[in-house]
């Protein structure tokens, strides 16, 4: 039962990696990247891997895809011209990707590492997954964790500070200037004789 | 059951898809920037195996910051995909060769 959910979430994530690949819209190829991601969290799930599961399916199809689907929708792009290579180079991708294949997959199904012998380890304790993870990152990989945190920070702060805009159509006030300002900045009196309707 | 083979060949299987995608979409970095995640997610499938077939959590918390470096990986290609949108009005690779000698 678990080896035919495993070759049919397999299954799905492969499909859905091909259709990114070849498919023409971009909007639908970050929609199939979407399944890719659920299908491989569902793979992940069955080698009990929970916690990576769900941070999978929480930060990569809760924000990095949408982000990927907000920059696709935001940017008005030519689809003709950036797919002019596709038919000439097909071929070549196709031969590169089957002779990686076929080599890689000598290498991993061969007896040679035995990792057909590997069973699972049978796990005794009753501590969840994420707590294992967490005690293995804060313990261990405490320094780490610390450095993917700045990682996040620097990050954040490259994203904004590429994106944000100096140019003339942002409108922004400048607070002490406008604090400052006085009476006779903005307002100007001006004497002039009353108007008589009547005559 | 599941064996160590099987996941190995998925892993194997996704990353040469995400390679053929890398020569089939060369003018489209959107699709460049998708293919590398794939990539990323296959490495992350081999690891976790290993880590199952193993009963080590090791491999676990290396899936962990690689799914940080690329999350901030991805941040930070998209934010220079709108910047040079924004300034070439194309993410055509083809002609992104302004610094050609």
């Amino acid at each position: 039962m678990t080896q035919i959910i495993f070759y049919f979430f397999g299954a799905m994530l492969l499909l859905s990696a091909t259709m990114v690949v070849v498919i023409k819209n971009p909007i639908h190829a970050a929609l199939f990247l979407v399944l890719s991601f659920f299908s491989s969290a569902a793979v992940w799930l069955l080698l009990n891997a929970e916690f990576l599961a769900i941070v999978l399916v929480l930060v990569y199809v809760g924000a990095v895809m949408v982000l990927f689907l907000f920059v696709v929708m935001m940017l008005d792009i030519n689809l003709t011209t950036l797919r002019e290579g596709f038919a000439r180079y097909f071929p070549l991708g196709i031969v590169i990707a089957l002779s990686m294949a076929i080599t890689m997959g000598l290498v991993v199904g061969s007896d040679y590492f035995a990792t057909a012998t590997y069973n699972q380890v049978s796990t005794t304790t009753t501590v969840s997954n994420t707590e294992l993870l967490g005690r293995a990152i804060y313990t261990d990989y405490l320094y780490q964790f610390e450095i993917a945190g700045a990682i996040l920070l620097v990050a954040i702060i490259a994203a904004i500070s590429l994106s944000m805009s100096k140019s003339k159509i942002t409108k922004s006030i400048h607070p002490t200037e406008q604090v400052n300002v006085k009476k006779e900045d903005r307002l100007r009196v001006v004497k002039m004789k009353t108007e008589n309707k009547e005559g | 059951m599941i064996t160590l083979p099987e996941v190995l060949l998925l892993g194997t299987l996704l990353f040469c898809i995400s390679v053929a995608g890398i020569f089939l979409n060369r003018k489209n970095v959107l699709i460049l920037l998708m293919c590398i995640e794939l990539m990323l997610l296959s490495v992350n499938i081999n690891f976790i195996a290993f880590s199952h077939f193993l009963g080590d959590i090791h491999g676990q918390v290396f899936v962990f910051f690689i799914l940080t470096v690329a999350a901030a990986e991805s941040a930070i290609g998209l934010a220079i995909l709108v910047v040079m949108f924004r300034n070439r009005d194309t993410i055509n690779v083809g002609e992104l060769d302004s610094m050609k000698g």
